[in-house]
Order: C-alpha cells, then sequence, then structure tokens
C-alpha cells in the first residue's frame, strides 16, 4: 500500500498554509488530507455476525477451515459413528430380516462413548481458545450481544453433536428402505430416532460448552467434560445394577435422572417407543417420563442461562 | 535421577488453587456412593467387588490417572513454559523421573486411598477385596501415570489421546475383543488383585508373571522413551 496511488485522485489536497509560512516560524499544525475515505457500503448488523460466528463454529467442530491435524479428530470419530451403522445395514440386507438389529433410538446410546469424545474434544476447541487468548473481547466490539455469541455457539456446537449422531441414524433408515424393509415401521422408527438424537445434542453440548467454558485451558476441559459424562454414567449403571441384584427395580428409574445419557435413554423409553438400556429394561414409564423431561429442559435450559452469566463479565 | 525443585513446581501445577478440590470430587463421589450403598443393602462381598471393579478401578483410577499424568507436562509444554525449565542445567530425564514420581503419588493419593477407604466402607476388607483393589490401582496409578505421561510429550492432544485409551481400547474393545484384554493396564492390575484376594470374585484374564513384566517393562519403557521425547522436543506455536 503506497501513497503514490492515492496522489492522482482529487481527493488529495494540497495544504497551502505550510508554503505560506514565513522562514524561521515554526511550521503551524496542519492535518494533511491524504485520501482516506469512509466505509459507504451496507453494514451487515447483528444477525450476520452472528450467523459468521455459527458458521465458523460449526465448521471448526469438523476441523474445517483449520489445520489438517486438527481435522483428523472429528473426522474419525464421524467414521467411527457410521462405520458400525454401515456394518448393520449390510447385515440386515444380507440376511433379509424384517427389522435392523438395532433400534434407531438405541444405535446413539451405544455409541455414547465416542460421542463423549467429540463433546470433550470440540467443546473446548469452540470457548476455550477464545477465553485464552482473549478475542472474547474483540468478539464484543462488534456488535453482538453476550445472548448472540452465546446462541451462536450453543447452536453450532448442537449442530455439530446432531451430524455426528444423526448420520449413522439416517445411514441405517436408508439401508432399512433399500433392504425392503416396512416402509412405515421404519419411517416412525427413524422420526422418533431423530428426537432422540436432536435431544441428546442438545443436553451434550449444554452441559459440554458450561465446562468448557469455565476453563481457559483445553486440556482441562476436555478432562473435565469427559470425566463429567464417564462418571455420572459409571456411577449410574453401577448403583442401576445393584439395586437390580438387591430387586429394589423401582429406585431404577429414579437412578436414571442422574446422568446425560440414562436421561435420554429413559426419555426414549417412556415417550418415543425405544427399549430400555437399563438394567432388567426397568426405563420409566410415561408418568416418571414427564420428570425426566422437565429435567431434560432444566438442564438445558440452565446450561444456556450458565453460559449468559460466565460470559456477561469475561474479559471486559 | 530426583529433583526436588521440578518436583515442587509439577505439584503445584496439579494440584495448586481449587485443582486438587475438583480432583477430590471423583474419590467423593465413590465414598458417597458406597456409603449410600451400604446402607441400602449391608455389607456384601459382590456388590463390593461390582463398585470397586466396575466403577474405582475401571473408571476412576484412569481418569485421575490421565488427569494427572497429562496434567504433569502438557500445559507446560502447551503454553510453552516448558522451555525455562528445559534451559536449566537438570537432565531431561531426571525432569521425566521427577514428574513420574509426582504424577504416581497424585494418582495414587486420589485413586488408591478413596479405594480402599471405599473397600472398606463396603464390606469391611471381606475376603480381602478391599486390599486387593487398593494394590491393583496403586500398581494401575504407577502404569497409567508413565503412558499418559508419555503421550503428554508426544502429542498436543494428549488428554483425548489417553481417555481414548482409557475409555475406548480398555472399555468398548476390551468388552468385545478378548485379546484387548491382553493389552490392559486395568487386566494385568486385576491380574495382582487376583492373587491378592481371597475368593474367587475377583478374575484377570492375564497371568500374574506376564501381567507383572508387562506393567513394569510399559512404564520403564515409556519413562524412558517420554525422556528421550523430551531432549529433541521441538515447540510449535498454537495452530
Amino acid at each position: 500500500m503506497s501513497f503514490k496511488t492515492r496522489t492522482g485522485t482529487s481527493h488529495t489536497g494540497q495544504p497551502a498554509s505550510v508554503q505560506q509560512a514565513p522562514p524561521g516560524a515554526a511550521p503551524a499544525d496542519v492535518i494533511h488530507n491524504i485520501g482516506y475515505r469512509h466505509y459507504d457500503g451496507p453494514r451487515l448488523g447483528r444477525a450476520y455476525a452472528r450467523r459468521s460466528l455459527f458458521s465458523q463454529s460449526l465448521r471448526g467442530a469438523y476441523g474445517l477451515g483449520r489445520s489438517a491435524k486438527s481435522k483428523v479428530l472429528p473426522m474419525l470419530l464421524l467414521a467411527v459413528m457410521c462405520l458400525p451403522a454401515g456394518i448393520l445395514v449390510a447385515v440386515a440386507v444380507a440376511t433379509d430380516t424384517d427389522e435392523l438389529p438395532v433400534e434407531y433410538t438405541r444405535y446413539a446410546i451405544i455409541l455414547q462413548a465416542v460421542i463423549g469424545l467429540f463433546v470433550a474434544s470440540q467443546a473446548p476447541q469452540s470457548v476455550s481458545r477464545d477465553l485464552r487468548f482473549k478475542t472474547v473481547p474483540l468478539y464484543f466490539s462488534r456488535p453482538i450481544e453476550t445472548a448472540d455469541y452465546v446462541a451462536a455457539k450453543f447452536a453450532a456446537m448442537a449442530s455439530a453433536v446432531f451430524m455426528l449422531t444423526a448420520v449413522p441414524v439416517a445411514i441405517l433408515y436408508v439401508g432399512a428402505l433399500l433392504g425392503k424393509l416396512d416402509f412405515v415401521d421404519q419411517t416412525k422408527g427413524f422420526a422418533q430416532g431423530m428426537v432422540s438424537v436432536a435431544l441428546l445434542s442438545l443436553l451434550f453440548s449444554g452441559i459440554g460448552l458450561v465446562i468448557a467454558a469455565l476453563t481457559p485451558r483445553r486440556g482441562f476441559g476436555v478432562a473435565a467434560v469427559i470425566a463429567v459424562l464417564t462418571i455420572s454414567y459409571g456411577a449410574v449403571s453401577t448403583m442401576q445394577a445393584i439395586a437390580d441384584e438387591q430387586a429394589s427395580t423401582g429406585s431404577i428409574e429414579w437412578l436414571g435422572l442422574f446422568s446425560p445419557i440414562t436421561l435420554i435413554d429413559g426419555i426414549g423409553s417412556a415417550f418415543l417407543g425405544a427399549t430400555s438400556a437399563a438394567p432388567g429394561q426397568y426405563g420409566p414409564d410415561a408418568s416418571t417420563g414427564i420428570v425426566y423431561l422437565l429435567v431434560l429442559a432444566a438442564l438445558v435450559a440452565g446450561s444456556y442461562a450458565l453460559l449468559i452469566r460466565r460470559y456477561r463479565k469475561v474479559g471486559l | 535421577m530426583y529433583n526436588p525443585t521440578v518436583a515442587r513446581l509439577t505439584y503445584r501445577a496439579l494440584l495448586g488453587r481449587r485443582r486438587a478440590l475438583i480432583l477430590c470430587t471423583l474419590p467423593a463421589l465413590l465414598i458417597v456412593i458406597s456409603i449410600a450403598i451400604r446402607l441400602m443393602t449391608g455389607a456384601d462381598d459382590e456388590t463390593a467387588d461390582s463398585i470397586l471393579g466396575g466403577f474405582a478401578l475401571s473408571v476412576m483410577v484412569p481418569l485421575i490417572g490421565v488427569i494427572a499424568g497429562t496434567g504433569a507436562i502438557g500445559p507446560e509444554i502447551d503454553d510453552g513454559s516448558v522451555v525455562y525449565l528445559l534451559a536449566k542445567p537438570v537432565k531431561r530425564p531426571t525432569i521425566i523421573v521427577t514428574k513420574l514420581f509426582v504424577a504416581v503419588g497424585v494418582t495414587m493419593a486420589f485413586s488408591a486411598i478413596p479405594t480402599l477407604i471405599a473397600g472398606l466402607i463396603l464390606n469391611g476388607n471381606s475376603q480381602g477385596i478391599a486390599g486387593a483393589y487398593t494394590s491393583a490401582a496403586a500398581m494401575a496409578s504407577i502404569a497409567y501415570s508413565a503412558i499418559f505421561l508419555l503421550l503428554g510429550t508426544i502429542t498436543r492432544h494428549a488428554v483425548v489421546a489417553g481417555l481414548v485409551y482409557a475409555l475406548v481400547w480398555e472399555s468398548v474393545f476390551g468388552t468385545y475383543v478378548s485379546g484387548a484384554r491382553q493389552l490392559s493396564v486395568q487386566q494385568w492390575a486385576l491380574a495382582a488383585a487376583e492373587k491378592i484376594g481371597q475368593g474367587d470374585l475377583i478374575t484377570s484374564d492375564v497371568g500374574l508373571p506376564v501381567a507383572v513384566v508387562l506393567l513394569v517393562g510399559v512404564t520403564v519403557a515409556a519413562t524412558w522413551y517420554a525422556g528421550q521425547k523430551l531432549r529433541s522436543l521441538t515447540l510449535a506455536g498454537e495452530e
């Protein structure tokens, strides 16, 4: 960038007073007009900034637009999620059965470790680095508010997890249709599966982002998210197994409230016609299922509120 | 081979400020669960076995191992402050061995001791279950710390890699592919627990001599290689 290109324009003014100053006297202070112009194009505003943040975060969750190294893990996890679906479909088509070996609602529950790893690795990627490099104030110097930042990050993370969980379910569905399984049955199951993974995406991304937003250190964020997800599941499933052994089966459905994946599983078995993954299949019925739904709604809304609270003060 | 200053710094990086409290929540949860179950069902050896084997040894020990093992060196490499340590006239293998000592100590303190307490609460060391799982947790702590410390020097995504090993390899693969169980720290530790505990509740897929050889071999090899990695460490910027 050089000034020479600008001297030809009509904007270049000549400061006449400089030449007329008497020799010896201090030159008067002047402001040279060197031809800077205002930006008078369209201003895209808040909604555009929010949309850009959303798409950047969503792409970032799969490593798109980042280095090749950071694409490896999310793509690998996506492949690991899809591979069993492909195998199941192939088996179902080859053996000519009349139903898939795994329910649509059950698929994500079985592969919960993969989903947990995805959330644990990508949620800190999405928020911790902004905190660590103190770029959050830069976002807020744009015309976006705290709620826009949080909503964009939350929506992006939830969409990323939804893609991870919905693609294999869609593979199962397409495969089932290609294998000429009953269309009405499969469509119903597919719709139920989609609702289930949508709820799972909201819940997991909410929990993941809240924990990740607490620490600027990516490593600690990853460990903390996975600890919350697996420890709660480990504790709940162990307690459920013991309750099943002790034949106090009434407590199994209530224990399921205390870990994210059993919560989703419970909602599935209460409302979406899934077979419960709880020991002895003592999942909640519709009346207990209401409590499950309320807890889920409270967790999602609570994590959104906590994020808003976290970013109200951060770095400013 | 042991440098008290490095040890003090590592110890403070791991347990400084609120981190000790956060690390405490896992053992606290184990003990709370044990108390709840003891009150609900009374002392029962099978229950004790399923809590200590299914939760303490298979979930808690690896997780604390990941946090302590990678946390001993990972953050320093990540933010570049490790150069100040490497610039000092301390041998790189000494740094690694010191950090390993601290990581093993922290992992043992936060996993083996709570396992012992939980075992005593659950069935008062009947059939030696509490003692067996405590020594298993202690042995696993050593191997996990060494492996995850090595991961911390190899990759910037050490925590994720460590978790993949601890969760996906040991629990998912271990359940379906029996060969994977031969190469699992958890099973090596269980082999020791099987020998120590009376009765036949605790079982392992690996024989004790093989387990001990593998455990020691992996620990020594991982520590040696981590020292070599630290000698030729290149600091990369944030991607």
